[in-house]
């Protein structure tokens, strides 16, 4: 049930703040007052812009972005070859798994969806791939990530 | 990684709260002081076990409206020198090696691209092609149809610090 919303207002200072705290959020007694300093703002200015965007869903999250794997944790990417007419119950069944983290819908490829499996073990990610197999029927193509070449947000706006 | 310091990852991985003293309040509600969380999340930082502090954008709301996963088959030889290249670049925000299934899909580099409409990212993956030239044996773009499911990843769950 997705609604129709206008475009966010994205002023200036707005972007600014996207702009500035992408990465390096300060530990310190008052981060958001470092960070008001830098971007030329209030303290009270930046949390109430942070609230307001927040609530827009201008950003999904805002703090600690964990390594999951360095936690003991374990992600991967899988996909599925699902026919056309059997797309729904295939979402459903993928779906219902609490493992499977995003799902999405990709095309044109014979494998057309795509989805991340997160355990808090190596040894689940297995178990749940199995799983989302015997259920659907399907071959799941399995993808862990053996090297990543970056992974930092420059989305500047 | 402790007790202590699953606490704070279970207490901050949804977020940091929206106050003028954040990780007091944090700390406030693990019963820790605030040196005490301060100190282990800069050293968690320090270790890699943060990535980073910061915004999770919504590529969507921002106008970024496309997302296309370019996918290329490398020789694995040159995969290393060729992901970094294209890793740098800015509008790629994931990029990743990844298996093979042959012959069901041949391609062994990821490199996700951000775009306002999907001619933007088309014209991004054109870029990535001339970068790595006669290296590319072949590739595709994968857009995205549709969100099926999307929730936060799941770290570590309430009950294994209550348990403790």
């Amino acid at each position: 049930m997705r609604q129709v919303e206008a475009p966010p207002i994205l002023d200036a200072i707005n972007r600014r703040i996207i702009n500035n705290l992408q990465g390096g959020f300060p530990v310190t007694e008052s981060p958001y007052r470092d960070i008001a300093i830098k971007i030329g703002i209030s303290e009270d200015d930046l949390l109430w812009r942070l609230e307001v965007m927040k609530t827009d869903q201008v950003y999904s999250r805002f703090g600690p972005l964990y390594n999951a794997e360095a936690l003991g944790g374990a992600v991967t990417l899988a996909a599925l070859k699902v026919p056309e007419d059997d797309f729904e119950r295939v979402t459903e069944l993928v779906n219902a798994h609490d493992e499977v983290a995003h799902n999405y819908r990709r095309s044109p490829s014979p494998l057309n969806m795509w989805f991340v499996v997160s355990t808090e073990s190596r040894e689940e990610i297995q178990s749940v791939l199995d799983k989302i197999e015997q259920e659907t029927g399907l071959k799941v193509y399995n993808m862990p990530k053996q090297k990543e070449y970056f992974l930092e947000l420059k989305l500047f706006v | 990684m402790d007790e202590i310091d699953r606490k704070i990852i279970a207490a901050t991985q949804s977020g940091l709260p929206l106050v003028n003293h954040p990780y007091h309040e944090v700390a406030e509600s693990l019963g820790l002081s605030a040196d005490t969380v301060m100190e282990r999340m800069q050293s968690m930082v320090q270790s890699g076990i943060i990535r980073r502090i910061g915004i999770i954008p919504n590529h969507y709301k921002l106008g970024y409206k496309s997302n296309g996963m370019t996918v290329w088959d490398v020789p694995d030889d040159e995969i290393d020198e060729l992901g970094m290249a294209i890793g740098k670049l800015d509008f790629v925000s994931h990029c990743y090696q990844r298996p093979r299934h042959l012959p069901d899909w041949s391609y062994n580099l990821f490199a996700m691209v951000h775009g306002k409409t999907r001619n933007e990212v088309l014209n991004k993956a054109e870029q990535i092609s001339e970068i790595m030239g006669n290296s590319v044996r072949a590739h595709d773009i994968l857009f995205s149809d549709a969100i099926l499911k999307k929730t936060g990843l799941r770290l570590l769950q309430a009950h294994n610090t209550k348990a403790e």
